[in-house]
């Protein structure tokens, strides 16, 4: 046995391990992203990275719950909210870089069900009452699931309604219980049933805007992103045309 | 520091654990037995089903239950057919959900139990002419009764601390599927973190007790 002999040959081994953990690159963008934009975000975040060559590493999941993990030390630097109150929160808490909030969408409730001809253009459907069950995200945690409870109070049938609601956790849940078929019809958001300027299955109410409070989300650059030029540059490209163009191809406004 | 709501939710918990545990002794009983003496090459296959749970994560347990109980799953088609409706959304569905889910927590510890009382006993009261009933119950029912014990307790405790599945096929409804995890959850998503804590510290000290009763009971006993 000669170790001196293989001392070297493994110094290298660790030295080429270690290298490689540790790549020297462009810069990397670490983003926390609300659930309901998860399909735009993907295509956004690819473009994205063919034109600057920085990397943008997605997280998707619900917004409250990224508070919560943004407040005990989450390293990401930024954030696309479901809503425009968490944001504001935490700037007020001084967890993000002051300035950088921006609303980047501003999402659609929809009235919809997988049956064609179950929902009318109207939403009549919903003073007919003629179903057992009513998907809505928890109008506690999630601003589509509030916004359909504003529509439901709107049109005086909260009471009469409440014993058939069933409450996903978010919205993508909420959409879930309906695809599934365990609920007639839900609200859920435009983006999740509308691709390439129109509905992909089933039946819908386009909810007036009036009917309930906007749905804006909002985007803020986070304490773990300041000094960090690659999330500035995805912030900015947020609101670029391409990006706008995409965003709104989901069904979202602007 | 709690409300309404919250005991509401205690109270569901605590609802469910009960009927599921009921249901997973009397149907995971005959399981385990035949577990324990047959000696038929489908033992491997029911005793990996019965295990799933144990390695599979609720969110599969949940998709799956959802879609299967769904109007268009086989098991939907079947309970609207008897005029039952469908099962997620209601209390019905939780208790079918966690009677799976829990499955293994009741049927293993049995098993272990017949398993271990032998052949002995069992020949002795057939030499005494006892039918297999009476066997069972004045044979296998005394000797086995701390295995029941522990089943019993372990298939209470997991109910309670079930999470996923009530997630998946709940619907969040207060009173009837809102149970304390999801609330907990729910506090959490809320940013009601007083809330969390009280019932978060609730479930600790509850799991607490429970496992130290039995490992308490199980390190003294000879049994």
């Amino acid at each position: 046995m000669e170790p001196s002999m293989k001392a070297p040959l493994v110094r290298l081994l660790c030295a080429a391990a270690l290298l490689s953990i540790f790549p020297a690159k462009a810069a990397e963008v670490s983003v926390a992203v609300a659930a309901n934009f998860t399909a735009p975000m993907q295509r956004i975040a690819a473009e994205f990275e063919r034109d600057t060559g920085h990397k943008v590493q997605l997280a998707f999941g619900a917004t409250g719950k990224f508070y919560a993990q943004i407040r005990n030390g989450a390293p990401f630097e930024l954030f696309l909210a479901a809503d425009d109150a968490t944001p504001m929160k935490l700037e007020q808490e001084g967890a993000t870089v002051a300035g950088s909030r921006f609303t980047y969408a501003i999402g659609k409730l929809v009235l919809w069900s997988p049956k064609p001809g179950l929902v009318d253009g109207k939403g009549e459907v919903l003073k007919r009452g003629a179903f057992a069950h009513l998907s809505i995200a928890n109008p506690k945690t999630a601003p589509y699931g509030a916004a359909a409870m504003d529509v439901l109070r709107k049109l005086g049938l909260a009471d009469t309604l409440a014993a058939k609601l069933v409450t996903g956790e978010n919205i993508a849940q909420a959409h879930q219980f309906v695809a599934s078929g365990n609920a007639e019809l839900g609200f859920v958001a435009l983006s999740q049933v509308w691709a390439d300027g129109r509905l992909t299955s089933g039946s819908a109410w386009l909810v007036p805007g009036d009917l309930h409070e906007p749905i804006r989300q909002d985007a803020v650059i986070l304490a773990a992103g300041r000094d960090k030029p690659a999330a500035r540059a995805l912030a900015d490209y947020l609101r670029g045309a391409k990006a706008v163009a995409i965003i709104k191809s989901h069904g979202y406004g602007r | 520091m709690t409300n309404a709501a919250d005991f509401a939710a205690i109270r569901l918990t605590l609802e469910l654990a009960a009927v599921t545990t009921a249901i997973l002794l009397v149907v995971g009983t005959p399981v385990a037995w035949w577990l324990a003496r047959t000696r038929s090459r489908m033992k491997g296959v029911i005793g990996a089903v019965v295990a799933l749970p144990l390695v599979l994560p609720p969110s599969v347990i949940g998709f799956y239950l959802l879609v299967t109980m769904g109007p268009q799953g086989p098991v939907g088609q079947l309970t609207q057919a008897l005029g039952l409706g469908v099962l997620p959304f209601t209390f019905a569905g939780l208790v079918v959900g966690s009677v799976f889910y829990s499955l293994p927590f009741v049927v293993q510890p049995l098993q272990q139990a017949f398993e271990a009382i032998g052949e002995r006993p069992l020949e002795v009261a057939a030499t005494l002419r006892a039918g297999a009933l009476d066997t069972f119950f004045t044979v296998v029912l005394p000797l086995a009764c701390p295995g029941f014990v522990t089943a019993a307790v372990l298939g209470f405790a997991h109910t309670v601390g079930e999470f996923g599945v009530v997630l998946m096929i709940g619907g969040n409804i207060p009173e009837k599927t809102r149970v304390v995890s999801v609330q907990i959850y729910d506090h959490v998503e809320a940013l009601e973190y007083a809330q969390a804590h009280w019932l978060s510290a609730g479930m600790v000290a509850f799991s607490f007790l429970v496992l130290l009763l039995l490992y308490s009971r199980k390190r003294g006993g000879v049994r």
